[in-house]
């Protein structure tokens, strides 16, 4: 009898360490072949020879959010459904694409008569934005990322008057990188993917970016 | 300055004509005269990838360090330290994002869904502690898992729980396990990533109704000892069913039981087996009566939760996005609403069209009609188990841990008397 019990419990083990292996192998191994692509891109490598030439089977690789701000409608929810207070959201300046606008969409209120930097004219409900005059008629515009809250206020400013040259981003070193980010479940555009952590910034007009920078970020960096 | 702002609204102008469209070099890239440099667009990155590997080792080292303080040592102070050592890196360090609990979802969701990438070490972190419970027991419940030591920090003063109301509320870890599975499945929601109370007290900046969660979990863990794992936690529910194969479990005692009772209370988790004397002998009808009871069961309740989860099918997709945009909108193409919400806004932006959501939605909803069945199939079948458990209780003659839902702490060894090989020579003196 004893040996008898021994011998079904023993059973039962092989069966969940084969159970246990078959899920694993099944999500180690899953199949290149045709279907929906796992990166989400349509490079038609697959289409050639009928499996991913790009990817390996197996996810060796990290994953991250991104915010996509080509999707993003500033709705305001970034600065406040993430984890973080302030969150870890920021709005980021593509200064490539600024057009160094006096009358900066981004930094003053539409209604705004006299163009100086009184606190009352700014968008940026926490005066995140630092104006600066470079020459006539240009002035830089810098974010104090210890400041903004990421809001998007400026964003849409600038997206509806200007080049869109400010643009929202998950700043990777304050990111906890969750499990699932709070923001992406109640994100109505949809702005939020997971991607590889190699390139996790993906800026408005020039595609994914390679990394940049030290790992302090705000105003000194800039 | 004025030419500036002219120009400004002219473009502004021109702009409302040709629709808005985003990303367009509305003003010129400036050409600078006193030399001025264009500051770069600083990226700084997520922590280095080789990291994931770290968590994986110290993962690793964890739970042998523990199985080995548990089996071998019986060191309930081992134990405790290796759980300090995990609340620290894995909760305070880690911030709790990469942990074994939330990863059943990642899991669920790669297996439905092709296009999801998992990382080979978030797999890692489901499969390793069920491996190490197949061979230890639930070691990893007692001295890897970061919740359940914030928890233990807290239990001041367990109560015993009548076992009748730990059954029913044991039955809650298969409630919230069947939901996560089904939310993950479709895409919906990581509901234990949502709802955990732990992360809040890891991430001292956290929200308000995360610190809410934490402070009800710990007020209660004072007098309930560890309720999320016993009455909450979903990935228990996965280590309770292999920990009752474990192939070696901690023992109360090192030797002998010698019904001395003295650990009878000392589990503060009510997971020790009380040596039930055999109550009357069972006549063959009784017997027979029974099993018939258990056989007719288990049908019904399974299709009665299948029917009943069925039911519950649009209470539960309505939290799906697509599901709820496809309502929204609906509503609003039917009584033209004025203000409009984000989603909806965001929806009509992108220039998807219209019936391509309607149909993503049905697909969905469909999803959670047989999501729904199998749920409450689900249900069913493990409150049969449960009754059948409770019915055909084995006669036992011994104080011995419940498998299932010992936690593997260690506490009850300090309370046997009873000497072993494997005790240390000074406490041969104390008996
Ligand atoms: S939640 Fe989405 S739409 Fe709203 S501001 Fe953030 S990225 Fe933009
Ligand atoms: S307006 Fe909002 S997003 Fe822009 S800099 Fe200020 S706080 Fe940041
Ligand atoms: S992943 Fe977490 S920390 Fe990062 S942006 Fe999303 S909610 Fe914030
Ligand atoms: S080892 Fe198991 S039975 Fe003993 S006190 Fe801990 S949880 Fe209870
Ligand atoms: S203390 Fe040891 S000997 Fe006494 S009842 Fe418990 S297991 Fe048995």
């Amino acid at each position: 009898m004893p040996t008898r019990r021994v011998f079904l419990q023993n059973l039962i083990r092989g069966g969940i360490l084969a159970g246990l292996g078959l899920l694993t192998g099944s999500l180690v191994f899953r199949s290149r072949k045709g279907g929906t692509c796992r990166l989400n891109i349509s490079c038609n490598a697959c289409s050639k020879n009928g499996s991913c030439t790009l990817v390996p089977a197996f996810e060796t690789r990290q994953f991250v959010w991104q915010l996509d701000p080509s999707k993003c409608i500033q709705c305001g929810r970034c600065a406040t459904e993430c984890v973080h207070t302030p969150s870890a959201v920021k709005c980021v300046h593509v200064y490539a694409m600024c057009g160094y606008c006096d009358l900066c969409g981004g930094y003053f209120k539409p209604d705004t008569k006299t163009l100086n930097t009184g606190a009352e004219n700014q968008l940026c409900p926490t005066s995140a934005i630092k104006r600066s005059f470079i020459e006539d008629p240009f002035f830089e515009y810098t974010i104090d990322e210890n400041l903004c809250i990421g809001c998007g206020k400026c964003v849409k400013g600038c997206g509806a008057f200007g080049n869109g040259s400010l643009q929202l981003q998950i700043r990777h070193h304050i990111c906890d990188n969750c499990n699932e980010c709070a923001i992406a479940r109640k994100c109505p555009a949809g702005a939020f993917s997971r991607v590889p952590a190699t390139s996790p910034y993906l800026l408005k007009g020039f595609g994914k970016q390679p990394l940049s920078g030290d790992k302090t970020g705000g105003p000194e960096s800039f | 300055m004025f030419r500036k702002s002219r120009e400004f609204w002219l473009l502004l102008l021109l702009m409302l004509l040709a629709g808005s469209s985003f990303a367009i070099q509305r003003f010129p890239r400036p050409e600078f005269e006193t030399g001025y440099q264009q500051p770069e667009t600083m990226l700084p990155g997520p922590r280095a990838e080789i990291m994931a590997v770290v968590d994986l080792a110290v993962l690793i080292l964890a739970l042998s360090a523990v199985s080995w303080m548990v089996l071998k040592k019986r060191s309930r102070k081992g134990v405790f330290w290796v759980s300090m050592f995990s609340l620290v890196y894995f909760g305070f360090y880690r911030e709790g994002c990469i942990c074994a609990v939330g990863s059943v979802q990642n899991v669920t969701l790669a297996l439905f869904d092709p296009t999801y990438p998992i990382p080979l070490t978030v797999l890692a972190f489901f499969i390793i502690p069920l491996i190490f419970t197949l061979f230890f027991g639930r070691t990893f419940c007692a001295g890897v898992c970061p919740f359940g030591a914030m928890q233990d920090l807290v239990a001041f003063r367990p109560k015993t729980i009548n076992s009748k109301v730990d059954a029913a509320l044991g039955m809650m870890p298969y409630l919230y396990l069947g939901l996560a599975v089904l939310f993950a499945a479709t895409g919906t929601d990581f509901i234990i990533c949502r709802y955990d109370p732990f992360v809040g007290i890891f991430r001292i900046n956290a929200g308000f109704s995360m610190l809410l969660f934490a402070a009800i979990l710990l007020l209660t863990g004072i007098f309930i000892a560890r309720p999320y794992c016993r009455y909450l936690c979903p990935y228990g529910v996965l280590l309770n069913w292999i920990s009752r194969f474990s192939y070696r479990h901690m023992t109360i005692t090192p030797a002998e039981c010698i019904n001395c009772r003295l650990c009878e209370n000392s589990c503060p988790y009510g997971a020790i087996k009380i040596p039930n004397s055999v109550k009357y002998a069972e006549t063959r009808r009784q017997r027979v009566r029974k099993l018939m009871f258990i056989t007719l069961l288990f049908p019904f309740l399974m299709v009665g939760g299948g029917w009943a989860g069925s039911r519950l099918q649009e209470t539960f997709a309505g939290v799906n996005r697509t599901v709820k945009l496809a309502k929204e909108l609906l509503v609003s193409d039917q009584n033209g609403q004025d203000v409009e919400s984000f989603e909806i806004k965001a929806f009509r932006s992108s220039g998807k069209p219209l019936t391509e959501v309607y149909q993503e939605a049905r697909i969905i909803l469909h999803r959670f009609l047989i999501g729904g069945w199998i749920l409450g199939a689900f249900l069913g079948l493990t409150t049969g188990l449960m009754v059948a458990g409770k019915l055909l209780e084995n006669h036992q003659s011994d104080y011995v841990p419940d498998k299932g839902a010992c936690l593997s702490c260690a506490r009850c060894t300090d309370y046997c008397p009873v000497m072993g090989n494997t005790m240390p020579t000074e406490l041969n003196h104390k008996a």
